[in-house]
């Protein structure tokens, strides 16, 4: 029987390996589609870097709760609305410029997210925190090198890097409310306030917008849901594609 | 003993890069070997998302059941993160002969010497390569593309 303490944290380590996940499967879906080689190869490190610490925070979630489910059983077998991953991250990649726009404001999160859980007080969070920050600061320079290079690029690149921003800021504000399971966390020392992260992101992310010659979307509704399970449209038909070869063949290995 | 089963652990090849084992990678922590014959090896993962952690721990374990450790197993230990500064200087000369340009030491602003001719004037073509740990470069003055090991 686990505590409510424990089924905070297990919630905790659940929607951080969620962001991860989802957000890789995004990302894996632009193998061999992005617009040259390099960076068809860029886009497939960063998922797998991302997956990497996803798998990490499930496999630490599986023995939180303590049922014996696994890492697959935990990404494979829950529906959708037992996933808590932020909206942003399962948004549709829509262009490059699109995909670029979510990957440089999720890293920016990311960064500060992961510098910030290193002084968890529960260890293993802090390890991955160790090990992920130095990858997502890796990511957050090449995607806000990209803004840069498109915004301040051609006309055609401006106005579609600067599409990109404005088809996903609505989800950005999700990233920085504190909900029931942040205060409980950040309570018990082992998680951080995501309001506390929200003047650096403003800070790195117009920086950049504004070197890019780009400008911050005046779009200033927030949508949320993703923390509490409710998803956008996209998210039944990735988690269909994920979770097929678990569910059509239980139990199959290779 | 302890010194067998350590010797045989830190013999298996990084399988992305097989001129280095994984001691000299600083992959492998610890062997600790208890009375009863049971093997412990402690390992650090690299990249979150290298793939090589997986074949590096049945590597692990078939070499040693090979030596006649059948009763063993790999943990993984987190922190203190691993760190390219974890990798030996033989390693470093290692990667450099095999045409990869061995990471700086963090902190330091070095730029990387191109393995061909070992000029310093050269300039990346790509932060992320073929493997997790590689970025693609090219040197400015014999025209050559490599990898180096980035930085980590």
């Amino acid at each position: 029987m686990r505590t409510a303490t424990q089924q905070t944290l297990f919630n905790y380590v659940l929607r951080h390996a969620d962001d991860c996940l989802i957000l890789s499967q995004r990302l894996g879906d632009l193998v061999s589609r992005a617009p040259e080689l390099e960076e068809d190869i860029a886009l497939a490190n960063i998922a797998l870097d991302v997956l990497g610490t996803g798998r990490r925070l499930l496999q630490y979630a599986g023995e939180i709760e303590g049922d014996g489910r696994t890492e697959d059983d935990l990404a494979f077998g829950r529906n959708e609305r037992e996933f808590t991953n932020l909206l942003l991250t399962e948004t549709p990649n829509g262009d490059f410029g699109q995909t670029m726009a979510r990957q440089f404001l999720f890293d920016a999160y990311h960064d500060l997210l992961w510098n910030r859980l290193i002084e968890s007080t529960d260890e293993t969070i802090a390890g991955i925190a160790g090990k992920a920050r130095k990858e997502s600061a890796y990511h957050l320079r090449h995607s806000r090198l990209w803004v840069l290079r498109l915004g301040d690029g051609t006309e055609e690149s401006h106005r579609r890097m600067q599409a990109g921003l404005d088809a996903v800021w609505r989800f950005t504000g999700e990233m920085f409310i504190d909900d029931e399971v942040d205060l409980a966390a950040a309570d018990a020392g082992y998680g951080v306030l995501p309001s506390t992260l929200r003047d650096d992101w403003q800070a790195t992310t117009s920086q950049a917008i504004a070197e890019a010659t780009l400008e911050i979307p005046d779009d200033t509704s927030i949508r949320t849901g993703g923390r509490r399970g409710e998803h956008s449209e996209g998210m039944g038909p990735l988690l269909a594609e994920m979770q097929h070869m678990y569910r059509s063949f239980p139990g199959a290995s290779w | 003993m302890v010194s067998t089963a350590w010797d045989v652990a830190a013999a298996v090849p990084d399988p992305e890069i097989p001129v280095l084992d994984i001691a000299e990678m600083g992959i492998l922590r610890s062997v600790d070997v208890d009375e009863d014959g049971h093997v412990v090896v402690t390992i650090t993962p690299t990249y979150s998302g290298c793939p090589a952690m997986e074949a590096i721990r049945s590597a692990i374990l078939t070499d040693l059941a090979g030596a006649g450790f059948v009763d063993a197993e790999v943990k993984t230990e987190l922190s203190p993160a691993w760190t390219t500064d974890w990798m030996t200087d033989d390693a470093r000369r290692k990667l450099e002969e095999h045409g990869i340009a061995p990471p700086a030491r963090t902190g330091s602003h070095e730029t990387a010497r191109c393995p061909q001719c070992s000029s310093t004037n050269t300039d990346i073509i790509s932060p992320f390569g073929s493997t997790a740990c590689k970025a693609l470069m090219v040197c400015s003055d014999c025209g050559e593309p490599f990898h180096h090991f980035k930085t980590f």
